[in-house]
This record gives structure tokens, sequence and C-alpha cells, in this order.
């Protein structure tokens, strides 16, 4: 049995942070369809540790991210594992767009402006919400870009798959360790959309049920079994 | 693409040879061209880029491959910052293909993808810690250390979004060249790994040349 502790909708061209204690699930959902929810993931208690996207792919032998993986820091600890996924493919490789990419796309539309209806962009939302905590562009890296499918042909080119959309699209990722989560709505830098994509995501924070030893993720290939057993570990020795 | 340097060896102003399992750090000035020398084959050199003069600019794995439109790196590709700014250009390429996604190996991602007893062994990004603590002068932490390129190395993505570590592409003499669009501090790792065939399960050395 889970029981919702907490549920909010993220506007669209927002930012937001949270703690999140081991043992809660965040369920994610594309509420309209086409949403992109820019993630980045700290251990609150040693900030210098963060997500690791190079390690996160390389360990499970992936370039898309979806039911099974697990997303892991630096340090080869579990943050967090993907439970459900009803999207089935989200992009970590192509970072977050800045001010000048969402200008020359979008053209500009500034808070004096628009307020509310600005022309925000992921990159300086990530650093104002990384503020909060003493960080800056120094401590980003590859992050996460969830509803969003990007895809490699044959020579390496890359493209955002524009008709992968489904409103409604949940993920769920439940968290293995105490987690600072930092998350945006604004759209992934490889949007092609002629008007700024403004979409909402639906953050529900839930109970975990106690991880079973036939669990998905924990099977999912035999690098996720000693990624748990590197959590144990660190929980052990805390 | 393969790409043929113009540059005669004799003709460089900086020559060493990196052993396998050391770092190599040096400031590159802007118009230098750089050069990895694979010496003996299937060797990678996990590398790291930062403006000399401003250390919070650096090489950005995500910006590269997202403004080129492309994962793999080759004669043509601009090595981006995070701040969105050329760093430096790759001139010539004998390999043909280099890779910017896979990361560098660590004890700790060792023990995931090996084995929790592998944790022990030798890995890059020990190589950059004891690069960042013998250089104080450069004020880097573990904060600097980022999503490096592994040159001569081939992680091929599939269309249905597989990820491999291949057999290296690279062999005895091949290089990439890079010129240097702004002043660059270089920091090498040449990769200890002995469990993938990255380096054959054989790391060996590789040799840096740099001309004005």
């Amino acid at each position: 049995m889970t029981e919702t502790l907490y549920q909010y909708t993220v506007p669209a061209a927002a930012h937001w942070s949270l703690r999140i204690r081991r043992g809660t699930t965040l369920r994610l959902t594309d509420v309209e369809g086409g949403a992109n929810l820019g993630m980045m993931l700290y251990n609150p208690e040693d900030l210098l540790e963060k997500y690791n996207a190079p390690d996160t792919l390389k360990c499970q032998h992936t370039f898309k991210l979806t039911q099974g993986n697990c997303l892991y820091s630096d340090m080869g600890r579990i943050f967090c594992s993907i439970t459900e996924d009803s999207f089935g493919w989200h992009d970590t490789v192509c970072g977050t767009a800045n001010k000048a990419m969402v200008q020359k796309k979008w053209g500009e539309k500034n808070y004096q402006s628009a307020h509310n209806e600005w022309h925000q962009n992921g990159y300086d939302s990530f650093l104002v919400e990384l503020a909060k905590y003493g960080l800056n562009g120094k401590d980003l890296a590859s992050n996460l870009n969830l509803f969003s499918k990007v895809v490699v042909d044959n020579e390496g080119n890359l493209s955002l798959d524009a008709k992968h959309i489904k409103a409604g699209a949940n993920i769920s990722l439940r968290f293995e360790m105490d987690t600072l989560v930092i998350l945006h709505t604004c759209p992934h830098p490889l949007n092609s959309e002629a008007a700024y994509p403004y979409k909402p995501v639906h953050c529900e924070l839930m109970t975990t049920p106690p991880m079973p030893e036939d669990d998905y993720c924990l099977n999912f290939c035999p690098e996720n079994r000693r990624g748990f057993e590197n959590n144990r570990l660190y929980h052990f020795f805390r | 693409m393969i790409q043929e340097s113009t540059l005669e060896a004799a003709d460089a102003v900086f020559r060493q040879t990196v052993p396998a399992g050391d770092y190599f750090l040096k400031v590159i000035a802007a118009g230098q061209t750089l050069r990895i020398l694979d010496l003996e084959g299937n060797q990678a050199a996990d590398t790291l880029f930062y403006n000399a003069n401003d250390v919070s600019e650096r090489y950005s794995s995500m910006d590269t491959i997202r403004e080129q439109g492309n994962i793999y790196l080759t004669a043509g590709s601009k090595l981006m910052s995070n701040l969105g700014n050329e760093m430096l250009v790759i001139v010539a390429d004998t390999c043909g293909r280099h890779d910017t996604l896979g990361g560098a190996c660590a004890t700790e991602s060792n023990s995931v993808r090996y084995d929790l007893e592998k944790r022990c062994m030798h890995a890059c990004r020990d190589s950059w810690m004891l690069a960042i603590a013998e250089h104080e002068e450069l004020g880097f932490t573990k904060r600097d250390i980022t999503h490096n390129i592994n040159f001569f190395m081939n992680v091929p993505v599939t269309a249905q979004g597989g990820l491999t570590f291949e057999d290296g592409i690279s062999a005895p003499g091949k290089y990439v060249e890079m010129n240097a669009a702004m002043d660059v501090i270089v920091v090498i790792s040449n990769c200890p790994q002995l469990n993938n065939p990255c380096n054959g399960y054989n790391p060996t050395p590789v040799e840096v040349l740099i001309w004005n």
C-alpha cells in the first residue's frame, strides 16, 4: 500500500528543489504531453556527490533511461530507481538550454514584459536553485531531461523525437538514499517548436513499500545489485 | 573523418611521454596545437580542458555534442565550454572517432561495473584527484572534475538506445590533434583500466606534442 504525502503541479518555465527522503517515491506526470523536466541530483550531506550520467549509462549499457534503470552518483551509489515508466525513453546527454539559445530560438520575452509567461531557460533555473544550497554552475553536470526522447543514428547524429509525446505519461522514481532534487520545467535544448512550449509537470510524493528480493530494478542487471550493495554499505557506515 | 596532420614531430616545441596510470597537466596557449599520440594502440586518453584564465569555464561534453548535433568527436569537431564558447577545434585525426559520453573510470564505478572487490584498482578519477592535490595553485577541487573526452575510445550508441564499449579503433601511431582557441589547461588521465576492452586490457603510454 502506498500513501500520497504531497502533490504539486510545477507550472511551465518554473524551477523547484526539494530534499527527498530515502524510501519515498516521486511520481512525475507530463500532464498535457510535450513537457521536459530538467533534473539534477545531489547528496544533501555531501554536495560534492552528484548525479553522474556517464556512470549511469555505461554501467547499465544503455543510452536511454527507462523502467529498471537506476540513477547513479559519481560515488557508485544509487540516488533513485525508475520503478515505473509509461514514457519509455528519457534523455540525459543533451544538457539544458541557456538564455542565448532560448532567445535565438523563441525571441526574448523577459520577466519585466511577461511576468510568469516569460521565456525562462533551464540553465538559469538550475543556477537559481543551486545557489540556495551554496552551489553554482561548477556543480552542474549532465542533467536528466525527463519526457524527452533523444535518438542517435548510425553516424552518431542526435535528434529529439518530437512525435514521441504522451499526455499523461508518468515516471516513478523510488529514492534509495536521501537526495537533493533540483528541477525545472523549461524546454529541452533540442526542442524545435515554433512557439516556446509551456508545459507543466505534476509531482506526487508517495510512501514506498520495502523493496522485495525480486524487485525489477534490483535485478535489472548485475551492476544494479552491486550498486544497491554500495548503498547498503553507505547506510551501514553512517 | 580521417584527416592527416601537416605538422612534423621534429618541429614540436614540447614532447612528453605519459605512462598509463599517470596524469598530464599543462597550459596550452591560444593558437598552439596539441597532439595526443597513441604510441602502442588501443589506449584511452581521458581528457579535461579548462579556460586557463578562468577555470570555472571548462570543457562540457553535453554542450559539445548538442551544439555539433553528434555524439562522436573527430576532425572538425569544436570542443565547447559550459559557457558555450569554443575552446579547441580538432584539426587532424587519424583514428576517426572519439568518445565523450562514457566518462572516466573511477574506483567507485568500477565496484558497480565489474566487482565490489575491484574498488582497489587504479582508475582515471584517482589520477585526477592526485592531479588536483599536487596542483593546489590552480584551486581545483573535486567540484571541478567534470565529464571528459575519451580520446581513441569507441562507444557506439544503437538506434534502439543501447550503449556498448567496443574494442578500440585506434592503432599504434594514430593521433588526434587540436588547435586551442583560448588559453587552456589540459588535464589528461592516461587510463589504467584493466577491466574492459577500451584499451585492449593493456594500458600503454601516450605521447603529448605541442606546436606553436
